[in-house]
Protein backbone atom coordinates (compact mmCIF):
# COMPACT_ATOMS: atom_id res chain seq x y z
CA UNK A 1 0.00 0.00 0.00
CA UNK A 2 1.20 3.46 -0.76
CA UNK A 3 0.80 6.84 0.52
CA UNK A 4 -1.93 7.71 -2.77
CA UNK A 5 -3.58 3.91 -1.65
CA UNK A 6 -3.60 5.18 1.55
CA UNK A 7 -5.43 8.48 1.13
CA UNK A 8 -7.66 6.26 -1.24
CA UNK A 9 -8.72 3.86 1.30
CA UNK A 10 -9.34 6.65 4.04
CA UNK A 11 -11.51 8.97 1.72
CA UNK A 12 -13.83 5.86 1.02
CA UNK A 13 -14.05 5.11 4.83
CA UNK A 14 -14.47 8.55 5.38
CA UNK A 15 -17.01 9.86 2.76
CA UNK A 16 -18.15 12.58 4.28
CA UNK A 17 -14.79 14.29 4.06
CA UNK A 18 -13.75 16.11 0.54
CA UNK A 19 -10.82 14.16 -1.11
CA UNK A 20 -8.98 16.70 -0.94
CA UNK A 21 -9.20 17.63 3.28
CA UNK A 22 -8.59 13.49 3.61
CA UNK A 23 -4.92 14.43 1.11
CA UNK A 24 -4.37 17.50 3.45
CA UNK A 25 -5.02 15.35 7.08
CA UNK A 26 -2.77 12.47 5.85
CA UNK A 27 0.34 14.51 4.85
CA UNK A 28 -0.82 16.55 7.80
CA UNK A 29 -0.32 12.98 10.30
CA UNK A 30 2.73 12.51 8.93
CA UNK A 31 4.47 15.88 9.36
CA UNK A 32 3.32 15.72 12.41
CA UNK A 33 5.38 12.45 13.19
CA UNK A 34 8.32 13.46 11.38
CA UNK A 35 8.46 16.70 13.30
CA UNK A 36 7.99 15.25 16.65
CA UNK A 37 10.79 12.58 15.81
CA UNK A 38 12.87 15.37 14.51
CA UNK A 39 12.36 17.13 18.13
CA UNK A 40 13.29 14.27 19.88
CA UNK A 41 9.62 13.38 21.17
CA UNK A 42 8.34 10.15 21.14
CA UNK A 43 4.91 9.20 19.49
CA UNK A 44 2.58 6.59 21.04
CA UNK A 45 -0.36 4.95 18.94
CA UNK A 46 -1.91 2.87 21.43
CA UNK A 47 -2.31 -0.65 19.67
CA UNK A 48 -0.30 0.25 16.87
CA UNK A 49 2.90 0.80 18.17
CA UNK A 50 5.53 3.33 19.56
CA UNK A 51 8.01 5.64 17.81
CA UNK A 52 11.44 6.82 19.32
CA UNK A 53 14.81 7.44 18.65
CA UNK A 54 18.50 5.39 18.67
CA UNK A 55 21.37 7.06 19.19
CA UNK A 56 24.13 5.84 16.89
CA UNK A 57 27.73 6.29 19.14
CA UNK A 58 30.17 7.66 17.25
CA UNK A 59 32.82 5.61 15.09
CA UNK A 60 35.74 5.03 12.70
CA UNK A 61 34.04 4.52 8.95
CA UNK A 62 35.75 4.42 5.64
CA UNK A 63 35.40 6.21 2.49
CA UNK A 64 34.72 2.93 0.42
CA UNK A 65 36.64 4.04 -2.80
CA UNK A 66 39.82 4.91 -1.27
CA UNK A 67 39.40 3.18 2.46
CA UNK A 68 40.96 5.89 3.98
CA UNK A 69 39.40 5.87 7.75
CA UNK A 70 37.06 8.70 8.32
CA UNK A 71 35.59 9.98 11.43
CA UNK A 72 31.48 9.56 11.89
CA UNK A 73 30.15 11.76 14.22
CA UNK A 74 27.02 10.08 16.37
CA UNK A 75 23.75 10.28 15.14
CA UNK A 76 20.04 9.19 16.14
CA UNK A 77 18.26 7.37 14.23
CA UNK A 78 14.21 6.67 14.28
CA UNK A 79 12.84 3.38 15.94
CA UNK A 80 9.69 1.51 15.67
CA UNK A 81 8.51 -1.26 18.08
CA UNK A 82 5.09 -2.68 17.02
CA UNK A 83 2.29 -2.46 19.72
CA UNK A 84 0.63 -5.88 21.07
CA UNK A 85 -2.25 -5.39 19.32
CA UNK A 86 -0.69 -4.90 15.67
CA UNK A 87 1.87 -7.67 16.77
CA UNK A 88 -0.94 -10.51 17.30
CA UNK A 89 -2.87 -9.30 13.87
CA UNK A 90 0.14 -9.62 11.91
CA UNK A 91 0.66 -12.65 13.61
CA UNK A 92 -2.57 -14.05 12.54
CA UNK A 93 -3.62 -14.16 16.62
CA UNK A 94 -7.29 -12.52 16.68
CA UNK A 95 -6.54 -9.68 18.96
CA UNK A 96 -8.70 -9.69 22.56
CA UNK A 97 -11.32 -6.63 22.69
CA UNK A 98 -11.44 -5.38 25.91
CA UNK B 1 9.52 15.03 27.03
CA UNK B 2 5.46 14.34 26.56
CA UNK B 3 4.94 11.80 23.60
CA UNK B 4 2.63 12.85 20.43
CA UNK B 5 -0.68 10.82 21.21
CA UNK B 6 -3.41 10.04 18.56
CA UNK B 7 -5.27 12.92 20.87
CA UNK B 8 -2.77 15.33 19.64
CA UNK B 9 -2.93 14.56 16.05
CA UNK B 10 -6.91 14.87 16.07
CA UNK B 11 -6.20 18.67 18.05
CA UNK B 12 -3.91 19.50 15.18
CA UNK B 13 -6.11 18.00 11.98
CA UNK B 14 -8.75 20.79 14.14
CA UNK B 15 -6.57 23.58 13.80
CA UNK B 16 -4.47 23.02 11.07
CA UNK B 17 -6.71 20.90 8.31
CA UNK B 18 -9.78 22.13 9.54
CA UNK B 19 -12.08 19.30 10.03
CA UNK B 20 -14.03 19.29 12.90
CA UNK B 21 -13.36 17.64 16.44
CA UNK B 22 -15.62 14.51 15.99
CA UNK B 23 -13.85 13.95 12.39
CA UNK B 24 -10.18 14.62 13.06
CA UNK B 25 -10.49 12.19 15.85
CA UNK B 26 -11.86 9.65 13.49
CA UNK B 27 -9.45 10.03 10.86
CA UNK B 28 -6.69 9.66 13.24
CA UNK B 29 -8.46 6.55 14.46
CA UNK B 30 -9.08 5.52 10.56
CA UNK B 31 -5.26 6.24 10.01
CA UNK B 32 -3.96 3.72 12.17
CA UNK B 33 -6.44 1.07 10.88
CA UNK B 34 -6.01 1.22 7.59
CA UNK B 35 -2.33 0.86 8.10
CA UNK B 36 -3.01 -2.07 10.46
CA UNK B 37 -5.40 -3.77 8.03
CA UNK B 38 -2.78 -3.74 5.21
CA UNK B 39 -0.49 -5.27 7.40
CA UNK B 40 -2.24 -7.95 8.66
CA UNK B 41 -3.71 -8.86 5.21
CA UNK B 42 0.44 -9.38 4.47
CA UNK B 43 0.68 -5.66 2.48
CA UNK B 44 4.10 -3.80 2.37
CA UNK B 45 2.95 -0.33 3.53
CA UNK B 46 5.10 2.81 1.63
CA UNK B 47 4.51 6.39 3.05
CA UNK B 48 7.05 7.96 1.31
CA UNK B 49 8.92 10.63 2.76
CA UNK B 50 8.15 8.76 6.01
CA UNK B 51 9.29 5.33 5.89
CA UNK B 52 7.83 1.70 4.61
CA UNK B 53 6.04 -0.88 7.36
CA UNK B 54 7.83 -4.51 6.21
CA UNK B 55 6.35 -7.45 6.94
CA UNK B 56 9.26 -10.35 7.78
CA UNK B 57 9.15 -14.04 8.16
CA UNK B 58 10.99 -15.26 11.12
CA UNK B 59 11.79 -18.96 11.53
CA UNK B 60 11.10 -20.82 14.50
CA UNK B 61 13.92 -20.42 17.00
CA UNK B 62 15.04 -22.19 20.44
CA UNK B 63 14.33 -20.58 23.52
CA UNK B 64 14.22 -20.35 27.38
CA UNK B 65 11.87 -19.52 29.98
CA UNK B 66 13.78 -17.11 31.70
CA UNK B 67 12.66 -17.77 35.13
CA UNK B 68 13.00 -21.63 35.00
CA UNK B 69 15.27 -21.84 32.58
CA UNK B 70 13.02 -24.65 30.45
CA UNK B 71 13.79 -24.53 26.57
CA UNK B 72 11.04 -23.95 24.70
CA UNK B 73 10.98 -23.33 20.90
CA UNK B 74 9.89 -19.70 20.00
CA UNK B 75 7.05 -20.67 16.91
CA UNK B 76 7.64 -19.25 13.71
CA UNK B 77 6.41 -15.79 12.96
CA UNK B 78 5.14 -12.65 10.82
CA UNK B 79 6.86 -9.15 12.43
CA UNK B 80 6.15 -5.53 11.57
CA UNK B 81 9.64 -3.77 11.09
CA UNK B 82 9.64 -0.06 10.41
CA UNK B 83 12.36 1.23 7.97
CA UNK B 84 12.48 5.05 7.91
CA UNK B 85 12.66 6.63 4.63
CA UNK B 86 15.24 8.72 3.53
CA UNK B 87 14.02 12.60 4.39
CA UNK B 88 12.83 11.14 7.95
CA UNK B 89 16.64 10.15 8.41
CA UNK B 90 17.96 13.21 7.63
CA UNK B 91 15.49 15.24 9.89
CA UNK B 92 16.43 13.16 13.04
CA UNK B 93 19.87 12.44 12.41
CA UNK B 94 21.03 15.91 13.55
CA UNK B 95 18.96 16.00 16.77
CA UNK B 96 21.18 16.79 19.21
CA UNK B 97 19.35 15.70 22.53
CA UNK B 98 19.82 13.23 25.18
CA UNK B 99 21.09 9.90 23.76
CA UNK B 100 19.13 7.17 24.50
Amino acid sequence: MTKSELIEALASRQNHLAFNDVELAVRNVLDQASQALAHGERIEIRGFGSFSLHFRPPRMGRNPKTGTPVALPGKHVPHFKPGKELRERVNGIPADKP
Amino acid sequence: MTALTKAEMAERLFTDVGLNKREAKEFVDAFFDVVREALERGEQVKLSGFGNFDLRKKNQRPGRNPKTGEEIPISARRVVTFRPGQKLKLKVESYAGSRQ
